[in-house]
């Protein structure tokens, strides 16, 4: 895992000092609003619809058990007890004073961790996938390339003000569970036919009021180029990027309005103008930094263990979560467990002080010490031993962290909403939690397969509702909350943007039309492996259309 | 018989703490809305205003706006809901908020 240097802690420390003096001269009226708003942005402090929030970068989504507890400790000592996950990997709190916030960010600093780069138009914390060093389809782990990103691109000086905020992601897998088709930049690693490995440049894609899937503008660049690549990327859309219009700022409209093969030319001339060997990447520097992600002192085992294999056999409810919950792990007596904070009709991501202890606990015990934050707001432990599986379901049963729902309908992602958000023009987390009532039985669920449900409380889409298999999005209409459905979306490898439905529904009717969905893909798929997004990508939108609008 | 006037209310976040606020007729901050100040003409709307932006430049408070409200039987609705769940706290957690902390506004998010 990551570890700061000297120069990562004196920065930090430095620039907690630095905020606790703005924020002093804000509360003594030295500085406006206007002249600290940037300030408290730049170090992921929001005003929201109640309070104050303050947002806390965690790059890659990777957490030490240490500051896990930490984030425990923040939300019981300056919050209200508990604290959300979000679709960025991030964490954030909803209740926080300005008065405390320095003292916050100190307590993050102690941990090494901050919240720069949740804010603003600079390159935001670099996100990837969430097995990331663990999964069997890895080709190589993909963090100490995000980690090399992450240290070129904080606070970089000439792209602190970009026209527009710019993500970057990155997976080191073919089955892409980074979502780096709806990023400003996309990374995606390949290996050729003589066995070495380069990345795949992937650019303008978003969602947002404007969904776009980002085009291929490198099939395949040496890892050594990287950043000089995407320092060229930058140093095109700082230029040409629109900063006279907030809603056509981003990348993907500059490469939507000129076009990718304009655009692509445009990067290949800038590339073109710095001779590499003064930009490239140090192979010293990487390697460096690839010791922070050492692979973990695997034992070797058998590829099946007879304790699991026993406790399958004898508790139905283990073996559920167990089909449901793991993912295949690249060693052999070991999986991936997936912690679904998505329990029947909670709030997607909300997690207790308590709960956070509890899985820091798990990580220190049966996962060398690491988990993992996904962007669909579940925690993963990413190396469990096989025999220590059944201990881990048993301590996060007690502690409501056990639904078996991975990957299926009720694993829904859904921003804060109105019930927080002060963009938001709807409630998302009702709607969450009532399909998540509709559809408790995990049977059903089952029989519905593999889903994926995102809601969004206004267009901004922080719930990626876009991407969503089913998509919901929450708009007003003369003060009444109304949602639309999007069909087909999809953030994989096979990215796709959904497609508006038909008109809306008011809150009640959504779970019942959602059902309808269902119930028709469930009727025309061509048996049960094919899943709902297959189904809808044969049929497309005219029987979905029928079943729901039919009898108005 | 239901008495209702309609008019605007001026709210704002407390700079030191970021709670919800709202400014009443004697011209404080209070945490519950039904203590709030109904503007209706445009000579009190004026003096809100003008006190909102006094209260900023004193440090008191940030991010001030008028909304729309009905004053039902001596108590205050905002018009939208976006203004009721800010009298309220989350509707999705009463446990927290004003609704938690005998501050609430007398009207739900959305009226069942």
């Amino acid at each position: 895992m990551y570890r700061y240097d000297e120069f990562d802690a004196k920065f930090v420390s430095e620039r907690t000092e630095q905020f606790r003096n703005q924020a002093n001269r804000r509360l003594k009226g030295e500085l406006t609003e206007d002249e600290f708003r940037p300030l408290r942005l730049m170090n992921g402090l929001y005003l929201q619809l109640h309070a104050y929030m303050l947002r806390v970068a965690i790059p890659y989504g990777t957490l030490s058990s240490r500051q896990m507890n930490q984030l425990a400790m923040i939300a019981e000592k300056y919050d209200k007890g508990y604290a959300h996950f979000t679709t960025r990997q991030n964490i954030q709190y909803n209740w926080i004073k300005l008065e405390e916030t320095a003292d916050i960010l100190q307590a993050l600093a102690d941990v090494e961790m901050h919240a720069i780069q949740t804010s603003g138009n600079c390159i935001r914390n670099v996100t990837t996938d969430q097995w990331a060093g663990a999964a069997a389809d890895e080709i190589a782990d993909p963090r100490p390339v995000g980690e090399l990103i992450r240290q070129w691109s904080s606070l970089h000086p000439e792209f602190s003000f970009l026209p527009r905020k710019f993500k970057i992601a990155l997976t080191g897998a073919p089955t892409d569970r980074a979502a780096v088709k709806v990023h400003d930049i996309g990374l995606r690693l390949h290996k050729n036919a003589k066995g070495e490995i380069g990345w795949e440049v992937m650019v303008g894609g978003g969602q947002g009021r404007t969904p776009m899937i980002a085009v291929t503008v490198r099939d395949f660049l040496p890892q050594f180029e990287l950043i000089s690549y995407l320092e060229a990327i930058l140093r095109v859309y700082n230029l040409y990027g629109r900063r006279d219009n907030k809603f056509k700022a981003r990348i993907k409209i500059l490469v939507h309005e000129i076009g990718a093969e304009k655009f692509k030319d445009e990067v290949e001339a800038e590339y073109a103008k710095h001779p590499a060997q003064q930009t490239q990447v140090e192979q010293a520097e990487l390697a460096r930094i690839a010791t922070y992600f050492a692979v973990p002192e695997f034992e070797k085992l058998p590829r099946l263990s007879k304790s699991f294999e026993g406790a399958r056999l004898a508790h139905p409810d283990f073996k559920r979560w167990t089909k449901n919950n793991l993912a295949a792990h690249a060693r052999d007596g070991y999986a991936i467990v997936n912690i679904s904070l998505k329990p029947e009709g909670g709030i997607p991501g909300d997690t207790t002080a308590t709960q956070m202890r509890v899985i820091a606990d798990l990580a220190k015990r049966y996962s060398f010490d690491e988990l993992r934050v996904t962007h669909a707001q579940n925690i993963v432990l990413a190396h469990v031993r096989l025999d220590d599986i059944y201990a881990v379901w048993q301590k996060l049963v007690e502690h409501d962290l056990a639904a078996a729902n991975l990957g299926l309908a009720g694993d829904i992602i859904a921003c804060p909403g109105l019930d927080y958000c002060s963009l938001a023009t709807a409630r998302s987390i009702p709607i969450a939690q009532a399909i998540s009532r509709k559809f408790a039985d995990i049977d059903m669920q089952e029989n519905y397969g593999a889903l994926k449900i995102n809601i969004s409380g206004c267009i901004n889409a922080c719930g990626h509702h876009h991407v969503g298999h089913i998509g919901i999005l929450g708009l007003d209409k003369n003060g009444e909350e109304f949602y639309q459905i999007t069909l087909g979306g999809s953030s994989s490898e096979n990215a796709s943007i959904g497609k508006i439905l038909g008109p809306g529904f008011a809150a009640h009717e959504v779970p019942d039309a959602i059902e309808n969905i269902l119930n028709t893909y469930v009727k025309l798929r061509e048996g049960k492996s094919e899943d709902f997004l297959t189904a809808y990508r044969r049929l497309g939108a005219k029987p979905f259309k029928e079943a729901l609008y039919a009898t108005a | 018989m239901t008495t209702q006037e309609k008019g605007q209310v001026m709210t704002a976040n407390r700079l030191g703490d970021g709670e919800v606020v709202f400014l009443t007729r004697a011209g404080t901050w209070s945490e519950k809305i039904d203590e709030a100040a109904l503007a209706q003409e445009p000579q009190a709307l004026a003096a809100i205003e003008a006190r909102a932006a006094e209260d900023v430049k004193a440090n008191l408070i940030t991010g001030q706006y008028l909304f729309n409200a009905t004053r039902i039987d001596g108590l205050i609705r905002a018009d939208h809901i976006r203004e009721r769940i800010r009298t309220l706290g989350p509707s999705v957690r009463f446990d927290l908020g004003k609704q938690a902390e005998g501050k609430a506004g007398a009207f739900a998010a959305v009226e069942s």
